[in-house]
């Protein structure tokens, strides 16, 4: 069985033909990102970036690849097949996490220091607007049909909605403490939103900005301070989403329809996000004080591997070859 | 200087973007933050001045991030500051500051917090201690109207013991300043050594009056040649005045912790985790220092204030208190867990950084140390232990 490491060998070697698909994973305290295999699960590439990368997202054609250079104060366009860093858009200062519109062309960005929203046009690579949200904004999202883009902000502890025809806010509401991470999901009816120190996932009617549902997390033998829902995503259709717990070390699935939790997977240690691979059937969870990815097999919800990355990894992108 | 300096400033925003849901309605908030000037003692080195707006500078930067979040719900809110000399009355200045707010925030010594708790006209107000580290006003001395934000001295105590039984530095030696805070905080140390059942031995009085930076190398190995063997030599030195010159001059190879070397802090310039990056950055900017420990008793005191109205939708002094006192009540303090009050005396539970001057050590509570209700009770003064009973009714 000397065959599949050959393989592992040439792609590696040919560097640009890759043939399997990838999990790009940015790497905050080594200013990398670390390319893993999504079929041999290993590094295959370790590929230099600007200062504290966090936030990480590919262009819609997979064309180019975004990474927030925090401690750069730049939102970097890299060529996903050299490694090369093609040009640095205007972010604002010190970028956490960003959000691409539908339109494959407007950055939505989160400006951790100075509380605004950017949002940047990467094809002018110009600022079209600055939106004042509330202190230490971080997690971002877009409604599918792209008329709303949320920021949340850690230390307001909101939701903040913006129109993106007028690039104004029309709703701001109060989520739990320290909110991190925002997804739209069910065709844009449903935001979910994380609060870390809050331990809840709030669940948004968007049609009328209200909650509906309010997402509690339990694990066993551990103290509840230190279960704090970070990163999520979602399965196939939606039905259920994977919730990274922090410094619990545990991912939790939680069933979309329900909002009951059915499961907790032990992870690396204080987990952040994740991302799946092509077809949802694996998981993989960026693990920032252990320095490592776990891979979660989703069908049967258990990790099956833990791969070895850079210090202190953070963001976990999903990146196909062919 | 019969004089009180009476600084105003009052910072205040109106402004109101998009529409606010949540517990809207235009509320207006007045915190008052009182100052006593305490003139430090004379010390050996002035290689580390105290910041003349220490605690000040935290007050305000909770301010900004009140602001912020008010702006979306309709809340405004304004800081009044008054410093108060050292020859003028705490408690006159106290019942002035009441007549216009029944919110206070206090960075003063023992004697005034209760000079001013004592007023009747605090009855109703909310106080915030963010000043005082001692036991009593936590225990027999406690005031149902007192909140506190910074820690006692029982907290970092026992913050470092957890180390040492981490650690195995099973004996332990202490050397203390003669001045009261000293063997207060000396009498501290050794209470918690002996809870954690560590083995205490030798403790001696640090009573020279040598000017230290020429000759510690000299007297310092001779002064702690008759400690015994110990594995870690406490220093307690609530002035700063000597304790720099103890590290690397002690007869044997130690470690030293307390006031030098090991030091259990409330915050420092080397927390980082926990988005505390972003406090400290914020804090920077505002302040051209890094944040200190009554700096950030301080915004606690300001932010636990915000976090309340944001919440309640009310600004008095009584459903603020018994909002913060509630199950619902808790702060993100980017210490990496929820902060809240303990019910029985006021005080915030808090983690305790250990720090050295270049990194963090480790945080308490530490892994291993269990409590029924949660670790950070195995920090000071747990319910049993405190004699506190303003707060029973």
């Amino acid at each position: 069985m000397k065959l599949p490491i050959l393989t592992t060998l040439t792609a590696a070697l040919m560097c640009s033909a890759a043939w399997a698909d990838e999990i790009w994973v940015t790497n905050e305290k080594d200013d990398t990102i670390s390319v893993i295999d999504i079929e041999t699960l290993e590094v295959v590439r370790t590929i230099d970036t600007g200062e504290r990368p966090r936030g990480i997202t590919f262009s819609k054609d997979f064309s180019v690849v975004y990474i927030c250079a925090s401690d750069s104060d730049a939102v970097q366009v890299m060529d996903p097949d050299t490694g090369e860093i093609l040009h640095d858009l205007p972010s604002g200062e010190d970028p956490e996490q960003f959000v691409l519109h539908p339109d494959n062309r407007h950055l939505y960005i989160a400006n951790e220091d100075d509380a605004i929203t950017t949002v940047v046009d990467t094809e002018t690579r110009t600022v079209v607007a600055q939106i004042d949200v509330g202190i230490e904004p971080e997690g971002m999202a877009v409604s599918p049909d792209g008329k709303i883009a949320i920021t949340t902000s850690e230390t307001t502890s909101m939701a903040h909605w913006i129109d993106t025809e007028t690039q104004e806010l029309f709703a701001n509401t109060l989520v739990d403490s320290r909110p991190r991470h925002a997804e739209f999901v069910k065709d844009g009816t449903e935001l979910w939103v994380s609060s870390e120190i809050g331990g809840t996932i709030t669940v948004f009617d968007v049609a009328t900005q209200t909650e509906k549902a309010k997402i509690d997390f339990e694990v066993a033998n551990i103290h509840p301070d230190r279960v704090q829902p970070v990163g999520f995503e979602f399965t196939t259709g939606y039905t259920h989403a994977f919730v990274a717990l922090g410094p619990s070390n545990h991912v939790a699935v939680v069933n979309a329809e329900t909002y009951e939790v059915e499961e907790y997977i032990l992870v690396g240690r204080r987990v952040w996000h994740m991302d799946f691979n092509r077809d949802r059937t694996q998981l993989f969870t960026t693990n920032g004080v252990s320095g490592d990815v776990t891979v979660i097999d989703v069908a049967s919800r258990k990790p099956i591997k833990s791969i070895k990355v850079g210090r202190f990894p953070w963001g976990a992108a999903f990146r196909p070859t062919d | 200087m019969l004089r009180l300096l009476r600084l105003v400033r009052v910072m205040f925003c109106a402004l109101v973007l998009g529409s606010a849901s949540g517990a809207g309605a235009e509320v207006a908030v007045n915190i008052h933050y009182l100052k006593q000037i305490v003139p430090a003692p004379p010390t050996l080195s002035n290689l580390d001045p105290i910041p003349e707006d220490l605690g000040l500078r935290g007050a305000e930067l909770g301010l900004e991030d009140n602001i912020t979040t008010g702006r979306f719900l309709g809340q405004s809110y304004s800081l009044t500051v008054t410093e108060v000399a050292e020859d003028q009355d705490f408690a006159e200045v106290t019942r002035a500051a009441l007549a216009e707010t029944g919110l206070l925030v206090l960075d003063a010594p023992l004697a005034q917090v209760l000079a001013a708790a004592d007023l009747p006209e605090a009855a109703e107000a909310l106080l915030f201690n963010a000043g005082a580290a001692d036991m009593a006003l936590r225990s027999a001395q406690c005031r149902a109207r007192v909140l506190h934000t910074l820690p006692s001295y029982a907290m970092k105590a026992d913050a470092l013991m957890q180390f040492f039984v981490t650690r195995r530095w099973d004996e332990i030696a202490l050397i203390a300043g003669d001045r009261p805070e000293d063997q207060a905080w000396a009498n501290t140390l050794e209470t918690s050594a002996r809870k954690f059942g560590l083995d205490f031995g030798a403790r001696k009085t640090w009573a020279f009056d040598a000017d230290m930076r020429r000759n510690a190398s000299q007297e310092v190995p001779l002064f702690t040649q008759d400690l015994g063997d110990y594995d870690v030599l406490l220093v307690a030195d609530a002035a700063d005045d000597f304790a720099r010159y103890i590290s690397f001059n002690t007869w044997r190879p130690r470690p030293v912790a307390g006031s030098e070397g090991l030091r259990p802090v409330t915050w420092h310039r080397v927390v980082e985790a926990w988005g505390a990056a972003q406090l400290q950055s914020r804090f920077e900017e505002l302040a051209n220092r890094p944040m200190q420990d009554r700096d950030y008793a301080a915004w606690a005191a300001v932010r636990a204030i915000g976090e309340a109205v944001t919440r309640t939708g009310a600004a008095d002094a009584e459903t603020l208190r018994d909002y913060m006192l509630s199950d619902a009540f808790e702060l993100a303090g980017f210490k990496g867990r929820p902060l809240t009050f303990r019910s029985w005396n006021g005080q915030l539970r808090q983690p305790i950084p250990l720090v050295h001057e270049r990194a963090l050590v480790a945080q308490a509570p530490l892994e291993g140390f269990l409590h029924q209700r949660t670790e950070l009770d195995t920090l000071g003064l747990d319910q049993p232990e405190s004699d506190c009973t303003a707060f029973e009714n």
